[in-house]
């Protein structure tokens, strides 16, 4: 079988894999097409250690142990990822990656006056919320 | 001690006073007194031994080169003769007196140690320049005086006069010290030295290249320093500062140095006729002028100051006409009865608790409240207007004397047109003198109206300072006249009969009418109310009197005028005295020459600066802000759009790898 | 072209090919399905049968083992605990309007730019190798387990490590989550019902944070 086949197949599932943490809004979902991406690997890693193990005389089985390892590892993964994405949306109420901007400056930061004010501002808010 | 030790010791005392009094001000208040008056009254002392040992003859020189300074050397050089070590003894006398005097006059005011200080440096610095030999050590003690009536003016800086006015002495003065330190250096590269002797001996010789552009120059300098026209203008705004600090720098110190000055540099002067016509002129204009005003000023001080700037006409008249004995021993006399003048005007306005003459002429009884400022004052006034046989009288004829001498064909060393003029001037200005002298006198404690306050004694110090200027004031003259030309140049002093009789009948004129004038006017007194005194009349003299300039103005309409009719001088003056009273508009002519252009070009750099330079600043502030606003922007806080950014370079860097690895 | 005329030819395809071919097709629709779909319980759906197209390849790539592990974990747990996931986070039954982001355009665009780069070079590089699947098996669970035992040991063990670290963090971080929402399950619900503004739930998130402090 040409190696061609399962390196493209791998590279596809890779980009959709792809595609799908770029575009999915869930949090579940964003794991979901993580999870394609590792499989793409895995087809990778498994063709290459077939198509190695024919030429190679003695072979370590590397690429089969590495596919079994990712795999354990994903599951690692999701069952974290999964835990986590629980904890965020029991605390803000939602899992959508994009609704969750702390990274960024508030709205009433955005404006062009010096930051103290709406540091003061914030700090007031956050008082009262605390009260 | 040698004389040369003596001598040093003389400028020296004052200087060290000043800076234990400056270091010990806040520590150790105690001392700040003894400190201020003891070097003084040493340096005096030792300045009538240095006279004593000099006695008239050879002059002392005595120099020693600190190191060497390039091209022309520079020395610490002393040059006594018999101008100096007499000079130096009226310094230190007039100083002393101001100490002792200040002891009692800014009993209270919290700055008086850094004052006591500022005086004393001041007195050293005069002292440094009556004595130096050399014209650089000179110019650091004239400049040292210019910073110290800076100061001393600007004592009450709480007041605005005082500020606007130690700014204008300042700059007036500097004004005219460039072109003075210019005309050092002309001289000082001509003769190859700037020791005096070496100067006046290559003049002698004819060595001097341009006589006329350095004595000009040189001029500048003095007619700042000396208060002479145009550059009078600070003196009588200096008056906002502490009458004691007035009597220093009217009387002995700093407008004498300019006089000083021109006498010991007189053969520069005389080696150029257009500068000695230059210098009659300017004296001329300057004791014509100054008297006028005087009589229209209404704070006693200005009168005083006029007065000062008047008789410093005299003796610049006195050098034009090239005997300089006369300008010095006027220069004496004038020094004695003019602090004698200022300190008693000083006693008075504690006193009365005003500055103003119109409202003085509307107390009853003041005199009888300082009888000794009364009397002190009398005498000094009487020495002012040249009445035989007050001192001043002396030194006046010793002066018109020459220029008679001079006017009369005598044009060996001076031109005969500067004879002429300063006769003419001198002898109107006489006049002048007696009216004034009269006025101040009869509106100062011949008053009607209410009683004066009264404020109980003054201190002691103060009166009797007072009597113990009185002394050279009543006989200076008559004892001198006969003994100061073996100190001199051995010219004769005494007076002409013809400049006498014209003189004292001109004063004497001048007192009767302004007298006549002022029984004339004196009644309207009552039917104009006037007047205004100071808040705190019991305080600290040098309180009311501060008191009193800050509210002249509010209380008057202006610093130097007050609209009375009773005062004599508006009958006499006539028109002429709006004028006189604004010392005719020549501040009004320089903030037109100088103020308005000035401020003109600093609106325009402001102008410039605002809107064309820091445009360009906001710019470079602006374009990094809108670019942080616009990279702010991207940061969105989607980490789906922060991975989307990163993989896309990731992308374009594999593609790139690739095709640089493949060679395409 | 000397190099591609030493193996079999593109145009005359074996059987595993066509078969690779066919289920790999299979895979890469599921998974554009899965990664696309309005319907989140679908996406899982769908996320099977990529996922199970992928064993099935394995088992035509000669890797029995990796084939049954996959279907073994991979279906029989990741998706098991992700549809938990989507019960338990809410995840609306039927078609949702914004499952994804606005993000969209930029995400095809890289995606597309990587495949197209990625294929290209894969293409380029390995177009004339040659798997020869003929012969010994090459993953068989006994040729694998004896790799994995006589070789790899030791990061074996230490994933087992790894595993067990991963799983008591994610008991600690669903506890902890869990008390602070007994604290806070009124006022969640009722945002969660009246559907209040993002905002005010981040308020609501940070006064969490400052009470658990």
């Amino acid at each position: 079988m040409h190696l061609a086949y399962p390196a493209v197949l791998s590279a596809l599932l890779f980009c959709t894999g792809l595609y799908g943490v770029l575009a999915r809004r869930n949090a579940i979902l964003v794991l979901m097409s993580v999870e394609l991406m590792l499989n793409a690997v895995n087809l990778n890693l498994v063709a290459f250690d077939v198509w190695l193990s024919r030429t190679a005389a003695e072979t370590l089985h590397s690429g089969q142990a590495l596919t079994l390892f990712t795999i354990a590892i994903a599951a690692a993964e999701i069952g974290i990822g999964l835990a986590i994405v629980l904890a965020v949306h029991r605390n803000r109420g939602t899992a959508d990656i994009d609704r969750l901007r702390d990274a960024a400056e508030s709205p009433d930061d955005s404006d062009d006056g010096p930051d103290s004010d709406a540091a003061g501002a914030r700090a007031a808010e956050k008082a009262e919320v605390t009260a | 001690m040698t004389t040369t030790t003596l001598a040093v010791l003389v400028p020296l005392l004052p200087f060290l006073g000043a800076v234990a009094g400056l270091l010990l001000g806040r520590t150790a208040p105690g001392y700040v007194r003894p400190v201020a008056v003891l070097p003084t009254l040493t340096s005096l002392v030792l300045s009538v031994l240095v006279a004593a040992d000099q006695g008239g003859g050879r002059a002392v020189d005595a120099a020693t080169e600190l190191t060497p300074t390039g091209s022309v050397p520079v020395e610490l050089a002393l040059h006594i003769d018999g101008f100096a070590a007499l000079v130096a003894v009226l310094v230190a006398v007039v100083a002393g007196c101001v100490q002792i005097y200040s002891t009692g006059y800014l009993r209270d005011d919290p700055r008086y140690p850094s004052y006591a200080a500022l005086v004393s440096l001041f007195t050293a610095a005069m002292l440094l320049v009556v004595y130096s030999g050399d014209l650089i050590v000179l110019l650091v003690g004239w400049e040292v005086m210019g910073i110290c009536s800076y100061f001393l003016v600007g004592h009450y800086w709480e007041t605005p006069e005082a500020r606007a006015a130690s700014l204008k002495a300042f700059l007036v003065t500097k004004l005219g010290d460039v072109p003075f330190l210019i005309g050092l250096f002309a001289l000082g590269t001509a003769a190859g030295s700037f020791r005096i002797t070496e100067i006046l001996a290559t003049v002698a010789s004819g060595a001097l290249p341009h006589p006329t552009v350095t004595a000009l120059l040189l001029l500048a300098g003095v007619a700042g320093k000396s208060a002479q026209f145009p550059l009078h203008t600070w003196l009588p705004d200096a008056m906002a500062g502490p009458t004691p600090v007035s009597a220093l720098i009217h009387a002995a110190t700093m407008v004498a140095a300019g006089v000083y000055v021109v006498a010991r540099l007189l053969p520069v002067f005389q080696a150029s006729t257009a500068a000695m016509t230059v210098l009659a002129v300017m004296a001329a204009v300057t004791m014509a002028g100054a008297a006028l005003a005087a009589l229209a000023q209404d704070d006693i001080k200005r009168v005083l100051a006029y007065s000062t700037i008047s008789q410093l006409g005299y003796m610049t008249g006195a050098l034009a006409v090239a005997d300089r004995g006369a300008a010095v021993f006027h220069l004496l006399s004038h020094g004695a009865f003019k602090a004698l003048l200022f300190l008693a005007a000083g006693v008075v306005i504690h006193a009365s608790g005003t500055n103003s003459l119109a409202a003085m002429s509307r107390m009853s009884h003041l005199r009888d409240r300082v009888p000794d400022a009364y009397w002190t004052m009398t005498v000094a006034l009487l020495a002012l207007a040249a009445i035989p046989p007050f001192s001043g009288f002396f030194s006046k004829e010793s002066v018109l004397g020459a220029a008679e001498h001079v006017a009369s064909g005598h044009t060996g060393h001076a031109p005969g047109a500067a004879g002429w003029t300063v006769l003419v001037a001198g002898l109107v200005t006489a006049l002048l003198t007696g009216a004034y002298a009269m006025r101040l006198w009869l509106r100062a404690f011949h008053g009607q109206g209410a009683e004066a306050p009264d404020h109980g004694r003054q201190p002691l110090v103060m009166n009797a300072v007072l009597w113990v200027l009185a002394v050279p004031s009543l006989a200076l003259g008559g004892f001198a006249f006969r003994h100061l030309p073996a100190w001199f140049d051995g010219r004769d002093l005494a007076p002409t009969l013809t400049t006498s009789v014209l003189g004292t009948g001109l004063a004497l004129a001048g007192g009767v009418i302004t007298y006549g004038a002022w029984r004339h006017t004196a009644a309207r007194a009552a039917r104009t109310p006037l007047g205004a005194v100071a808040a705190h009349p019991q305080a600290d003299a040098g309180l009311v009197e501060a008191e009193a300039v800050a509210g002249h103005t509010p209380a008057y309409g202006s610093i130097s005028f007050a609209p009375d009719p009773a005062d004599p001088g508006r009958l006499l003056l006539g028109p002429l005295h709006r004028h006189a009273a604004a010392g005719f508009h020549l501040d009004a002519v320089y903030a037109a020459l100088f103020v308005r252009p000035i401020r003109g070009g600093a609106s325009l750099v402001r102008f410039l600066d605002r809107e064309v330079v820091e445009t360009y600043v906001r710019g470079a502030g602006a374009a990094p802000r809108l670019l942080g606003a616009a990279v702010r922007r991207a940061q969105t806080g989607n980490v789906q759009t922060y991975v989307s950014a990163l993989l896309a370079g990731t992308v374009v860097l594999a593609v790139a790898a690739v095709l640089r690895a493949t060679g395409a | 072209m000397s190099i591609a005329a030493a193996g079999p030819g593109f145009l005359s395809p074996t059987g595993v090919e066509i078969a690779f071919l066919l289920v790999g097709l299979v895979t890469f629709g599921a998974a554009l399905v899965t990664v696309t779909t309005r319907q989140l319980v679908h996406a899982a759906l769908w996320l099977v049968v990529a996922l199970g197209g992928l064993a099935v390849e394995y088992l035509l790539l000669t890797a029995e083992f990796i084939a049954w592990v996959q279907v073994l974990i991979y279906i029989g747990s990741v998706v098991v605990l992700i549809l938990f996931g989507l019960m338990l986070t809410k995840a609306p039954i039927g078609r949702s309007p914004d499952a994804d982001s606005g993000n969209r355009g930029v995400a095809l665009a890289v995606a597309v730019a990587a495949a197209v780069a990625l294929v290209w070079v894969v293409v380029d590089a390995f177009r004339t190798t040659w798997i020869d699947l003929d012969g010994t098996v090459a993953g068989s669970t006994k040729v694998t387990g004896e790799s994995l035992f006589r070789n790899w040991v030791l990061p074996f063990e230490a994933l087992s490590v790894l595993l067990l670290a991963a799983l008591v963090g994610a008991i600690v971080l669903s506890r902890r989550a869990k008390a602070d929402t007994a604290a806070r399950t009124p006022q969640a619900q009722g945002d969660r019902s009246t559907g209040r503004s993002t905002d005010r739930s981040a308020k609501d998130a940070k006064d969490t944070k400052e009470g658990s402090r």
